[in-house]
This record gives structure tokens, C-alpha cells and sequence, in this order.
């Protein structure tokens, strides 16, 4: 089937099997492998992406679904000279230590932000319940994204 | 995940026709649910008919005492609706505790009441709050939806298209949640419209069905104690990994016990 979409501002027409998942799409057809495939059963978020701005599991939706929508992936938020300040956060605290869950729990710390900028640490943990990070380094990617939300709960630890 | 067809019609009669014509078809939704359940090849339809596109499944709309929510409606647009929160706070509250953020921004109030997993939240809502549920035919009585495991009255080619809440003077819904999950392990709504209680279960069965006794014994003193009072039978209750009939019939009265608490406490 013939698909169009925004993947991070630049538009793609592609030809993709019907059962093709979003995350193939974004991996492997388009290159952009800052997207993790984890557990690939709907359970982890490592896949997080914003589909017209709201954070989705890329490895739970096909190809039909997102023909004319809009998605940004974590190439698509800042640059290694201009990181988003949600990166930004991420290195400032030591959010991350093998970095695999660290694409998808940045692009659902920034959905979580914008829907709720009056954050507390318990906010923050139920905001990224379908987050799971294996090296369980919880404690500080919460510290970040509540240093990203501007609260005074945050910084490095 | 086999092959299949994709479509995505933006009318009701094209989806139904769609459905008509497919060798096995089956509706796509939110894709919470089935898009897994195809991954794990537990599933292979022919065709998937994708219900995005139609937007008389679409829409929130208070009128007459009633919450009208159209079938496809994401889990994430009732918690945010200010509607919903205003009219029917419960059910705004149930859906912003569905799964995960990721889950509530993809998953409907239709697939997951089609569907009808023993753990979901919805099923509560329907019938703790006596909802009626409409399809392209015809409208069904919470009380005659649920039938079994997975199992509901809709006919091969029913579409879900809208469900109606009828807004209680007050009510309350608390579930004892799966860690990892979110699923209900027990979940219990209850209601109280004018001196009539109903209290929804779901985790707890095959299928959410109504606690008569406990509705009976808080129909005459709205109380946690009423509530204590009454003895929850095992009988029937799913037993697994995650909880035994036993464990569960004690989380119906706690859960119970709760909600009246929460409404009880304003
Ligand atoms: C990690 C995770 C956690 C979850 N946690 C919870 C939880 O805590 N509580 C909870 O209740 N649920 C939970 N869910 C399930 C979630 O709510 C799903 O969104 C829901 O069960 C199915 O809705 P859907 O719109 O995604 O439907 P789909 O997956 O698209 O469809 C489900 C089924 O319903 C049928 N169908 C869909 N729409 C219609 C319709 N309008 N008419 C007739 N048939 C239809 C489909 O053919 C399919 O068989 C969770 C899911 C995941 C992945
Ligand atoms: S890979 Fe998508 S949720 Fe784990
Ligand atoms: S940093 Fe290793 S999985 Fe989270």
C-alpha cells in the first residue's frame, strides 16, 4: 500500500506492506534507528514517538494508521550542538546509563511537560508508567524531568 | 504478523459492506488490543477495517442526564474532556487510569468494551452506570452485554458506535490495579442514582457483571459497613498468577468498601 508521511518536518510518499508497524517504518525504511524497538509487545515505550504531537508506541500501530499524520522521532527534537532542553536535562542529571529506553522516556517526558507543567516526583512516575527502563535508573530521569519542568525538585543529584 | 488487507472507509455503510464482502474481517480500533494479538499470530483476518476514518463514531455530548461518548473516542480524550469531568467525573477519573499514557492516547472506549477483557476498566463504567450501548442495528442494556469470557452480544458485523452514561447523583470507581499492567485485578464502580445503587465489577469474572447483594445492602444503609456486611462468593471468579478467586472476592468488598468511602468523603 501507498502511504504519505511527516516524519520530522520532511514528508515521505513510501510503497510498505500492510503489515507494516510505524517503527519498521521509521527504522528501517526511513534509517532513523534513534527509535529502540524493546520489547516489541506494547509493554516498554522504548518506541515512544509523537504521532500529530501526542506520545504513541510506534511498535503498536501500522503503517494505514499514520497515512497523512504527522510524527517526530527523537532526530527530530534538537541537534548534538542545540540538544532540546529535555536532553539537555537528561545529561545534566545522568538520566541514562546504557541509554536504551532514553529516545522513548525523553519523547514522552516532553508529551508529559506539556500536558502537565505543574509536575512533583509522584506526577512524574505515574506520567511515564509505560516506560520501563531495564538498568532502573528511575531515580534520576525523574530528577531531569522535573529539572526540564522548571520545578526545584529536579537538577543533578 | 500475517498479511492482510487494509482499509479505512469513512462512512458506516462502507465499513459494514467492507466487513460484507471479507473472507474474515475483523475492525481495527485504537489497535491496543489487536494490533499485539496479530503480532502474536493470535489472529488472521483476512482484512482490517480500520474505524478512524468514520467521524459519526466520533464526539462527546452531555444531554438529558446522559454522557453520549461515540465509540471511537480515545481513552485519553475522556480523562481530558472537560465535559466529562464536569457531568461524569468518575468516568473522566477511570479512563486517566487506563494502562499508560502511550495506551490511553491510541486505545477507544469501543474497542475496549468490544473487546471485553475480563481486567478492563470500561466494562465497570457500563455497568455500574447502567449504560446503554448503541450499534448500527440497534441499542443493548449494559445488564444484556456482557456475556462471557470475551464474549458480549454483539453479532459478527456490529459496530459499536456510541455507548450512554446515564450521570448518577453520585459515584465512584476504585481498582486494586496490576503493577505491572494497570489491568483491573478487581475493579468496582458504584453508583447511586436517587436511592438505587449499582455497583459494576470487573477483574473479578469472566465478564463485569453487578454485585446484587452489595447494591441490596448499600440501598439500605450507604454505608462501608453495609458493605462489610455482605459475604462475596468465590464461585465463578478467575483465579491466575496474578491473584486467586479467593484474594479477588475479598478486593470486591475492599474495593468496594473504598469507593464508598471516596463518596462518602466528597
Ligand atoms: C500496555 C497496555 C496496558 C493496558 N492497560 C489497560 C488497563 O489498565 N485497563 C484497560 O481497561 N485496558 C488496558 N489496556 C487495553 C487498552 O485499553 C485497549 O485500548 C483496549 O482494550 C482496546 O481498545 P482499542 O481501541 O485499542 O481496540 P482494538 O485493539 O483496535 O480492538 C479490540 C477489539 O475490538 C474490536 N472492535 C474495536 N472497535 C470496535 C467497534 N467499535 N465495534 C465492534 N468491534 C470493535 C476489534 O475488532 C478487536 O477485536 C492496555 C493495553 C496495553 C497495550
Ligand atoms: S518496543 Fe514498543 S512498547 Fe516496547
Ligand atoms: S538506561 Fe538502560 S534501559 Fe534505561
Amino acid at each position: 500500500m501507498q502511504i504519505t508521511l511527516t516524519v520530522n518536518g520532511t514528508q515521505h510518499t513510501l510503497d510498505v506492506p500492510e503489515n507494516t508497524l510505524l517503527v519498521e517504518i521509521i527504522r528501517e525504511h526511513l534509517g532513523l534507528t534513534g527509535t529502540h524497538v524493546g520489547c516489541d509487545t506494547s509493554q516498554c515505550g522504548a518506541c515512544t514517538v509523537h504521532l500529530d504531537g501526542r506520545a504513541v508506541k510506534s511498535c503498536s500501530m501500522l503503517a494505514g494508521q499514520v497515512d497523512g499524520a504527522s510524527v517526530t522521532t527523537i532526530e527530530g527534537i534538537g541537534t548534538p550542538e542545540a540538544l532540546h532542553p529535555m536532553q539537555a536535562a537528561f545529561r545534566e542529571c545522568h538520566a541514562l546509563q546504557c541509554g536504551f529506553c532514553t529516545p522513548g522516556m525523553i519523547m514522552r517526558a516532553i508529551d508529559l511537560v506539556a500536558e502537565q507543567p505543574d509536575l512533583d516526583s509522584k506526577a512524574v512516575r505515574a506520567g511515564l508508567e509505560g516506560n520501563l527502563c531495564r538498568c532502573t535508573g528511575y531515580h534520576n530521569i525523574v530528577r531531569a524531568v522535573l529539572h526540564s519542568a522548571g520545578s526545584d525538585q529536579g537538577g543533578a543529584p | 504478523m500475517y498479511q492482510f488487507n487494509y482499509h479505512r472507509p469513512a462512512t458506516m455503510a462502507e465499513a459494514v459492506a467492507l466487513y460484507g464482502e471479507a473472507e474474515d474481517g475483523l475492525y481495527l480500533s485504537g489497535g491496543q488490543t489487536l494490533i499485539p494479538t496479530l503480532k502474536q499470530r493470535l489472529a488472521a483476518p483476512s482484512d482490517l477495517i480500520d474505524l478512524s476514518g468514520i467521524d459519526a463514531l466520533k464526539g462527546i455530548k452531555v444531554e438529558d442526564g446522559v454522557v453520549r461518548v461515540g465509540a471511537f473516542t480515545r481513552h485519553a480524550e475522556v480523562a481530558r474532556s472537560p465535559e466529562i469531568r464536569k457531568a461524569l467525573p468518575v468516568l473522566a477519573a477511570l479512563a486517566g487510569h487506563i494502562g499508560d499514557a502511550q495506551v490511553r492516547n491510541m486505545g477507544t472506549l469501543g474497542g475496549s468494551v468490544a473487546n471485553s477483557d475480563p481486567a478492563a476498566d470500561y466494562p465497570a463504567a457500563v455497568i455500574g452506570l447502567g449504560a446503554t450501548l448503541y450499534t448500527q442495528d440497534r441499542d443493548i442494556a449494559a445488564d444484556d452485554y456482557f456475556q462471557d469470557l470475551f464474549e458480549t452480544a454483539l453479532t459478527p458485523g456490529e459496530i459499536l458506535t456510541r455507548i450512554d452514561f446515564p450521570i448518577p447523583d453520585r459515584a465512584a470507581y476504585r481498582k486494586f490495579p496490576n503493577p505491572a499492567s494497570r489491568y483491573a485485578v478487581v475493579g468496582v464502580l458504584v453508583a447511586d442514582f436517587d436511592g438505587t445503587i449499582r455497583v459494576g465489577v470487573t477483574g473479578a469474572g469472566p465478564c463485569a457483571f453487578r454485585a446484587t447483594a452489595l447494591e441490596e445492602a448499600l440501598a439500605r444503609s450507604f454505608s462501608p459497613d453495609a458493605v462489610r456486611s455482605v459475604e462475596v462468593p468465590e464461585a465463578g471468579f478467575n483465579s491466575d498468577l496474578h491473584a486467586s478467586a479467593e484474594y479477588r472476592a475479598n478486593l470486591v468488598r475492599v474495593m468496594a468498601e473504598r469507593a464508598v468511602g471516596d463518596i462518602l468523603a466528597g
